[in-house]
């Protein structure tokens, strides 16, 4: 059955003005319904810029964006995008705006102008995904940084989305924050949500089911995470994770077969020791 | 060395208690009544009668007696010029002398009853915060304002600014706290020198300190967009306010209570004053 | 030469319900020229002990010796023991607030009296010490990219010839190649004779960079020592908030099925024990 993409971005360029250079440069990109996609590359790639887009906060100076099947470009559709496409960014502390957990989480639903039962089962709902249901009559000043940034994803989640966009997400958390974060999407994608993972992190991306990476504004390799973390991420001078290098050393030595991923676990039963 | 405390400034408490849950609305109107009572009754006698009623709030909101005290404790300075300046300068029959200075009989009158005053409207006003959610607070000032909309005052987007204002106090005290030590590792001095000097050497706390709210400013206002948030646009509440027979009852207890405290003020404690301004 | 925290405690609002205690009896010591890791979770109180080596906080019990000297609360030397130990805050470029970037850096010698050709000589080492390209000095930090403000950051500090190093959580926020060019970074100062102080929740850097690793859960030390030894205590007994590198945990995998070898192995090792053990070699 052939499925609408949540994302379609044609040829989109964008500027800043006064910069010299365009932030993104001709991007051709498709992204599935139930997708997690991991877009990776260096500060300064695009990879915010894409996202942005992909939200309608900008709109590309050249190409098009469409989110479900609407141009971004058109006013009217500014609202529906926002709705089916949630952002999470990176400081959690820039994305609370009440100081309840639960009037956060509902500031996002207040604003549709949806009826306040309608809300409260959607708050209910965004809580109990991202495990903070105990938290919700607490201040949000006093919640750990991984809890901030798991209420600032339920925050997106009350929306009620049909995909997430997370630029650097678990860039200032702590492992513990950040595998309990991780952990949350992961169940979200099982139930079918399109994650758009935005992250510098190598080890983040093995989570992903395709990876996009970003370089100068353009897409410069798409493909699976197998392959990626195979030798292809080499070409683009990321820093190789210990991890990453084991596994291309047990791949190339064939202790492994191919197609293994690298995960300690997978690996460990794939040696048949 | 903590150098600011977040817990000093007057702050939700959340809970559930009778005062909590009373409507935002009905809280302001009580706060404004017993600003105007302790305006109208603030003979020392009668804050016998507000302090009765500290304990009576205390008791229905569930919140700590002492704490409820320590939310006056920001302006303890500020009362205090106040009372030393009503000491030495109210003019009457002198009871102490202190070199040129003397402390009258009206001057210790005046000074005690302007300082509690003082301490009191602080600490009802920070009752009113530690027992109603920001959110809550904006709601209900916003509704109280809305005949104001009429005359094109943008009351909706008043009460977002106040929220979100409200949100970041914690955060800024965090943060302010968080420069001081960085600059003060890089051997910043605020303690010695003079004015200017000392002036001077809060520039490296307050530029990155503005630096810092703009870019926190911006940011936030990114993701209210993406969270389809539309300033002056309708939006909808998940709680929205509901005054109920509780919310009526309560201000007319309060109303009552401050009646009865004007009334004391002015035929009962009188006599007790003719009396000491007698001697 | 060295600092010796022996035995401090440090608890928060002390006497309000806010109360927490954030260091329960941590001992520790550094030596100049070596590089110390102090890992934890959020809350654990690492950050809360990197500013006790900088005299920022005064132990409520223990106490803090600087050089042979024990340092008492509110003493007249502490302002220059505090210049011995330069503390590199998190997000450190938050700090700025001046419009040059030699501004920036002349800041903390000249609060310690630098002025003149002395003052220029300290900005002029910094600058060549941590590396930044000195066409930057007259540029506004604000406009440099994130790798670069971090290192103006660090410069701003070293200006003031400390002997040691604190830093919390330096690398966090940069991308891999910033990390790359800080841990080079940090690693020449450490050669250079400056001790470094690194605090993290990056096991993994601090098992391959440290000499000596402290590691807290809840303000309390749960093990000291060697890399080596750390690894060995962690891999069977998890603590709280860290995370265990996935090349330990695979070695350790490794020795469950009979292979041994060190926690800590390199990669060739690895590889090598394994093929032997499969029979290759």
């Amino acid at each position: 059955m052939e499925q609408n993409p949540i994302f379609s971005i044609r040829t989109a360029a964008f500027s800043y003005p006064g910069a010299e250079k365009p932030a993104l440069d001709g991007v051709n990109l498709e992204i599935g319904q139930g997708e997690w996609l991991a877009l990776v590359g260096a500060n300064g790639s695009g990879k915010s810029t894409l996202a942005k887009i992909c939200n309608a906060l900008l709109t590309p100076t050249q190409g098009a964006c469409f989110v479900m099947g609407l141009d971004s470009s058109v006013e009217s559709n500014i609202s529906s995008i926002r709705q089916s496409v949630a952002l999470v960014f990176q400081n959690p502390e820039d994305q609370i705006v009440a100081s309840i957990v639960e009037e956060d989480v509902a500031f996002g639903p207040e604003n549709l102008g949806i009826p306040s039962d309608e809300i409260k089962k959607r708050v209910d709902r965004a809580l109990s995904l991202t495990g903070l249901e105990s938290y919700r009559r607490r201040g949000s000043y006093s919640l750990s940084g991984g809890q901030k940034q798991r209420l600032a994803l339920a925050g997106a989640l009350a929306l009620e989305p049909k995909a997430l966009l997370l630029d650097e997400s678990t860039s200032m958390l702590d492992p513990e924050g950040r595998d309990s974060f991780l952990a949350c999407l992961g169940e979200l994608n099982n139930q079918g949500m399109t994650i758009v993972q935005i992250t510098h992190r190598m080890e983040e991306a093995v989570q992903a089911g395709r990876i996009v990476v970003m370089a100068s504004g353009r897409v410069v390799w798409d493909g699976l995470p197998t392959e990626f973390f195979d030798g292809e991420y080499l070409r683009w001078s990321f820093e190789e994770p210990p991890e990453i290098a084991l596994y291309r050393e047990l791949l190339t030595r064939s202790l492994v077969p191919p197609g293994t991923r690298p995960r300690v676990e997978e690996l460990l039963s794939a040696l048949c020791l | 060395m903590r150098f600011m405390s977040s817990l000093s400034i007057g702050q939700f408490i959340p809970g559930e208690s009778f005062i909590h849950r009373l409507d935002p609305r009905c809280k302001i109107i009580a706060t404004i009544i017993l600003m105007t009572g302790l305006f109208m009754a603030s003979g020392i006698p009668d804050f016998a009668l507000w302090i009765c009623l500290l304990v009576i709030f205390s008791t229905l909101s569930g919140i700590k007696l002492t704490t409820i005290l320590r939310s006056g404790r920001p302006v303890l300075f500020l009362v205090l010029i106040t009372v030393v300046l009503n000491l030495f300068w109210t003019p009457g029959s002198p009871l102490v002398r202190l070199g040129p200075l003397s402390v009258t009989r009206e001057g210790l009158i005046v000074a005690s009853s302007m300082g509690l005053r003082l301490l009191f409207l602080v600490i009802f006003a920070g009752i009113l915060m530690m027992t109603t959610s920001p959110m809550a607070f904006s709601d209900g000032l916003e509704r109280l304002m809305s005949p104001m909309a009429v005359l094109r005052f943008p009351t909706s987007e008043m009460a977002m600014m106040m929220t979100i204002a409200l949100r970041f106090i914690p955060t800024l005290f965090e943060e302010t706290d968080r420069i001081l030590k960085a600059q003060i590792s890089r051997g910043a001095d605020f303690e010695s020198g003079g004015l200017m000097r000392r002036a001077r050497s809060f520039i490296p706390i307050l530029v990155p300190l503005f630096v810092l709210v703009f870019q926190r400013a911006e940011n936030l206002a990114v993701a209210m967009e993406s969270r389809c948030y539309v300033p002056g646009a309708p939006r909808t509440r998940m709680n929205p306010l509901r005054w109920s027979g509780r919310d009526s009852s309560a201000l007319a207890c309060l109303s009552v209570f401050v009646l009865f405290a004007i009334f004391c003020d002015r035929y009962v404690f009188k006599i007790y004053l003719t009396w000491f301004a007698a001697q | 030469m060295s600092i010796i925290a022996d035995d401090i405690s440090y608890t928060y609002n002390t006497g309000t319900p806010a109360e927490s205690a954030a260091l329960r009896g941590v001992s520790l010591t550094v030596e100049r020229g070596e590089w110390v890791s102090i890992v934890g979770h959020t809350g654990s109180g690492k950050s809360t002990l990197a500013q006790h080596l900088n005299l920022l906080l005064t132990p409520q019990s223990g106490a803090i010796s600087i050089d042979g000297v024990e340092v008492k609360p509110g003493s007249k030397r502490s302002r220059e023991f505090r210049r011995r130990v330069g503390l590199v805050f998190q997000y450190p470029e938050t700090q700025f607030f001046a419009e040059t970037v030699r501004a920036e850096i002349e800041f903390a010698p000249s609060n310690w009296g630098s002025r003149g050709d002395v003052l220029k000589e300290r900005v002029d080492e910094a600058v060549s010490s941590s590396g930044l390209d000195p066409l930057l000095l007259d540029k506004n930090p604000f406009t440099l990219s994130g790798g670069q403000r971090r290192r103006v950051a660090i410069a701003s500090v070293i200006a003031m010839k400390p002997d040691y190093l604190v830093l919390d959580e330096p690398t966090a926020g940069l991308d891999a190649t910033g990390i790359k060019e800080l841990t080079q970074l940090l690693g020449k100062l450490r050669n250079a004779g400056l001790a470094v102080v690194q605090v993290t929740h990056d096991l993994r850097s601090a098992l391959s960079l440290s000499d000596k690793i402290l590691v807290l859960e809840n303000g309390s030390c749960v093990v000291y020592g060697s890399p080596e030894l750390v690894a060995e205590y962690l891999v069977d007994n998890p603590v709280r908030g860290l995370v265990i590198p996935p090349v330990v945990r695979f070695v350790s995998g490794l020795r469950e099925k009979g292979i041994d070898i060190p926690l800590n192995s390199g990669l060739g090792e690895i590889i090598k024990s394994i093929e032997v053990f499969k029979g290759r070699l």
